[in-house]
């Protein structure tokens, strides 16, 4: 009980400590926007527009009015859940960004379970066989990983699997054209499609999850293979581990209740990082997979310089990333008990 | 409306209007029908209303496919093959028939007795007059569009009775008719939009923009920007004769690569605007129609606010050195066009526009030219592409930087992102050298000229003044183009232009369509899809 209300009081504090972060967040978001080269009134207005139009079209979207005063209205609406209208998509961009912030996480998300799935293993049978098959089996899969670009290699992926094979369904974004969308719950579409028990749309979107999220996990899966690997050889050299094996421990105690528990420290932080490298990173993977993804929303907004767009974008992964260091962060407690909230 | 439509009453309307659709919940591509077609296209469609501002060009569409108009375009045989607009018939739609008076200034229209908006209410003339007055009055490109046509105050346009809508011009102008048949001057429901828009919103900006209020051939059933549209058919559309396709699939693909291997493996009927590259390779295998976009130039502008630019010499010099050939296979792939080698002499009547020009790659000629101005050692220039338009831009660029160092011409090239593009070149007009691609909805050389070598106007990016075009522009614009006195002055036009070379004509693009399993594709000089005549096969 009183382990459970430090940890609540803990997540609390984390949670206050964000606010300056948010705040600071609002801020630079709105000045760096500002701050891009481009006339949005001059895009939007179109190419035919004379002087008058462009006018009128900056005065509709309230360009006209001095920054400061531009400031407080767009923190006034912030404040009432109102993140403004994306020019690009037309429509509100707290809709957009509900629409595609869970497309996009579900690719990471596949993505990066696929990734562990191959690399943690990968790196512990490397680390626990130097020099056999497996560390060069692991050696050249992450050098793969890193080397080929996912733009590359998605379309590679299409080319073989979908071109030639004919195995992959047509890479057209999160359901083929001939499944409707199911209903928007959670917005994750393999989620939405097992609450309501409509596997055959569940599998629509299982299948054409997997291009792109293998492509994404080659990509991601290096640096944890890596992480695993190196983790698990300073873990197994250590004292405790020579003590442990000299007092007749089982091999397999050793390894994973002592050397694996040790080790996971450090991949859990590279976990956290390239999560959130890999979000951003999927943009790539987005634009070949046409999947509707928060990346490919963000460039096309900083293109054509859609402050609003930009803007909740910019929020929206300043939230995701404070939710996710505090994930990190008590899976830390959990992973390891010596480390506590207080030292933080 | 698409805002609402739930999984359960969307198959409702799909039963409603067409008996077998593949929009079950799951159902193999394979047994597609053939009243389904589905395209891919690179382009977000952010409106449903053409005449919001900072509606994406993708989105013209909508106007198109979902809106009547009183008037449209006849049909030919397009070059490069399959079908295109004609410019010179105009056809009815909404309109049965219509009249000109004897002075030209009064045009009167009869509507079609038997066309209906979706909602089943009789098309009006109040309909007519109040979607034509929204046009004028929402400024921005609408406004500047309907301009052209000499449709500028609401005070114009007059609804007499129920089925006689009638336009009052300050002056005759051949460029009236055609305009009306463009995708901005479409007919909406104003009766609905009414009572629907918010208080503020007397135009019903925000109600159009997600939901159409039309009478066109088809209806929007879904919506989501940045994923698809789906267009389903009015089966009561009286402005022409029935489409065969009974539901169209618009989805948006962002990666031309992904583009290309749905069209190829036959996934989807259609890739509309596909790069040149991949029109050169695939028109082996599948149907790919390569039209030249009409009155559409991809120019090189010497700017005549840059000094050395001032000297005849040195702009003619630059014609003779542009590798013409190579930049049309290299950055067109052939596709469209090319412009030069043509003779000086225009023949008589001749009004052909765009045209081959005089000019060919011709070193030799192009060094003299140099050594005769008064730059014979040369000079440095920046030449500005656009990033959005890198496609053709970039080789472009780098060919024309190559040759004009062989006449001393030293070239850095300067890449500009897209948001600064437009203020740069057409606002600003800052850019001493510069690569641009205007074209011309209206096909008249006139129109072309009017936008393009008018002084201070948008598309002239030369800051080019030429007294005798500045004249000739204004007296042939409004002009009948059979006129006597059209094609002489026209004529006298090409001749200054292309002597004068504010802008240097490299080649005529093509807009490529790919089609695998659908036919009756027609160019449209808007460069959007027209899903209204075609059929799969």
């Amino acid at each position: 009980m009183q382990a459970s209300n430090t940890r609540l009081r803990a997540v609390l504090l984390r949670c206050a400590q964000a606010i300056p972060v948010v705040i600071g967040v609002v801020v630079i978001s709105f000045l760096l926007t500002r701050a891009l080269p481009g006339d949005p009134a001059v895009y939007f207005a179109g190419v035919m527009a004379d002087e008058a139009s462009i006018e009128e079209t900056r005065v509709a979207m309230g360009l006209d009015k001095p920054l400061p005063q531009q400031f407080v209205a767009y923190v006034s609406d912030l404040l009432r859940g109102d993140l403004g209208m994306s020019l690009t998509s037309g429509r509100p961009v707290a809709t957009d960004l509900a629409n595609r912030l869970p497309a996009s996480l579900e690719l990471t998300l596949t993505a990066l379970l696929l990734a562990c799935a191959i690399a943690i293993p990968l790196g512990v049978l490397a680390a626990t066989r130097p020099g056999t098959w497996v560390d060069h089996l692991c050696r050249v899969v992450v050098t793969a990983g890193v080397s080929l670009p996912t733009f590359f290699t998605g379309i590679v992926f299409i080319f073989v699997f979908y071109y030639i094979l004919g195995i992959a369904p047509s890479p057209l974004g999160r359901l083929d054209f001939i499944y409707l969308d199911p209903d928007h719950i959670t917005g994750f579409y393999l989620i939405d499609a097992a609450l309501t028990g409509d596997w055959e749309t569940w599998r629509g979107a299982a299948k054409q999850l997997i291009l792109p999220a293998s492509t994404l996990a080659l990509f991601t899966l290096a640096p944890i293979a890596r992480m695993t690997r190196a983790s698990m050889l300073t873990a197994l050299s250590s004292d405790f581990i020579r003590t442990a094996r000299a007092a007749g421990l089982s091999g397999h105690k050793v390894l994973y209740t002592y050397a694996f528990r040790n080790a996971l420290l450090p991949v859990v932080t590279t976990l956290g990082m390239v999560f959130s490298f890999a979000l951003g990173a999927n943009v790539l993977v987005e634009k070949v997979f046409a999947w509707p993804g928060i990346g490919s929303y963000a460039v096309e907004a900083l293109v054509v310089s859609d402050y609003a767009a930009v803007q909740g974008f910019v929020l929206a992964m300043a939230l995701l990333f404070v939710l996710l260091n505090l994930i990190i962060d008590l899976l830390y407690t959990a992973i390891d008990p010596r480390i506590g909230f207080d030292s933080k | 409306m698409t805002e609402v439509t739930t999984r359960r009453n969307f198959l409702k309307m799909g039963a409603a209007g067409a008996s077998v659709l593949p929009f079950l919940k799951a159902m193999p591509a394979s047994a597609q029908g053939a009243d389904t077609m589905v395209v891919v296209v690179g382009q977000t469609i952010n409106s449903l209303d053409l005449h919001r501002s900072g509606t994406s060009r993708a989105a013209y569409q909508v106007g198109i496919n979902c809106y009547d108009r009183l008037v449209s375009f006849g049909t030919k045989e397009a070059i490069g093959g399959g079908l295109s607009y004609d410019y010179s018939v105009i056809e009815p739609e909404l309109a049965e028939s219509w009249t000109v008076s004897d002075d030209g200034m009064t045009l009167t229209f009869k509507l079609k007795p038997e066309a209906k908006f979706w909602d089943g209410r009789k098309v009006t003339a109040q309909d007519v007059k109040w979607s034509f007055d929204r046009a004028v009055s929402v400024g921005g490109f609408p406004t500047v569009q309907m301009k052209a046509g000499g449709l500028e105050r609401p005070e114009q346009f007059i609804a007499e009775d129920d089925d006689t809508f009638v336009i009052k011009l300050d002056r005759p102008s051949k460029l009236t008719i055609p305009d009306l048949a463009v995708p901005v001057p479409y007919v909406i429901n104003s009766v609905e939009v009414q009572a629907n828009a918010a208080a503020d919103d007397p135009w019903g900006l925000e109600y159009l923009h997600t939901t159409p209020a039309g009478s066109g051939a088809f209806k929007v059933t879904r919506w989501s920007p940045g994923e698809q549209l789906v267009y389903d058919r009015n089966d009561d559309w009286a402005g022409g004769p029935l489409p065969a396709l009974k539901r169209v699939v618009i989805r948006e693909v962002p990666s031309p690569a992904t583009r290309r291997a749905l069209v190829e493996r036959g996934d989807v009927q259609m890739a509309f605007g596909i790069p040149d590259k991949d029109a050169a390779e695939l028109a082996d295998t599948i149907d790919v129609f390569s039209t030249p976009v009409e009155n559409c130039i991809h120019c090189l502008c010497p700017n005549f606010s840059f000094e050395p630019f001032q000297d005849a010499n040195v702009r003619k010099a630059i014609a003779y050195a542009v590798p013409y050939e190579d930049i049309f296979q290299t950055a067109a792939f052939g596709r469209g066009l090319s412009l030069y080698g043509g003779e000086a002499e225009i023949p008589e009547g001749d009004i052909a526009w765009p045209r081959k020009t005089q000019y060919d790659t011709d070193l030799d000629k192009a060094k003299e030219l140099m050594a005769a101005s008064a730059y014979p050692d040369g000079f440095e220039v920046p030449l500005s592409i656009s990033l959005d338009l890198a496609s053709w831009m970039e080789p472009t660029a780098l060919l024309v930087q190559e040759a004009l160092g062989k006449i001393g011409i030293k070239v850095e090239i300067e890449k500009i992102p897209g948001a600064n593009w437009r203020t740069a070149v057409l606002v600003e007009k800052r850019l001493p050298l510069h690569l641009e691609n205007f074209g011309g909805w209206l096909n008249t050389p006139d129109y072309y000229f009017f936008w393009a070598y008018k002084d201070g106007h948008l598309f002239n990016s030369s800051n080019y003044r030429n007294e005798e075009i500045e004249e000739l522009v204004d007296a042939s614009l409004h002009m009948e183009m059979d006129d006597p006195a059209y094609a002489p002055m026209i004529k006298r036009m090409f001749d200054i232009a292309l002597e004068d070379l504010p802008r240097i004509p490299l080649y005529q693009p093509a807009l490529n369509v790919a089609a695998n399993g659908a036919e009756g594709y027609e160019f449209w000089f808007h460069r959007q899809l027209d899903v209204r005549p075609i059929k799969v096969t």
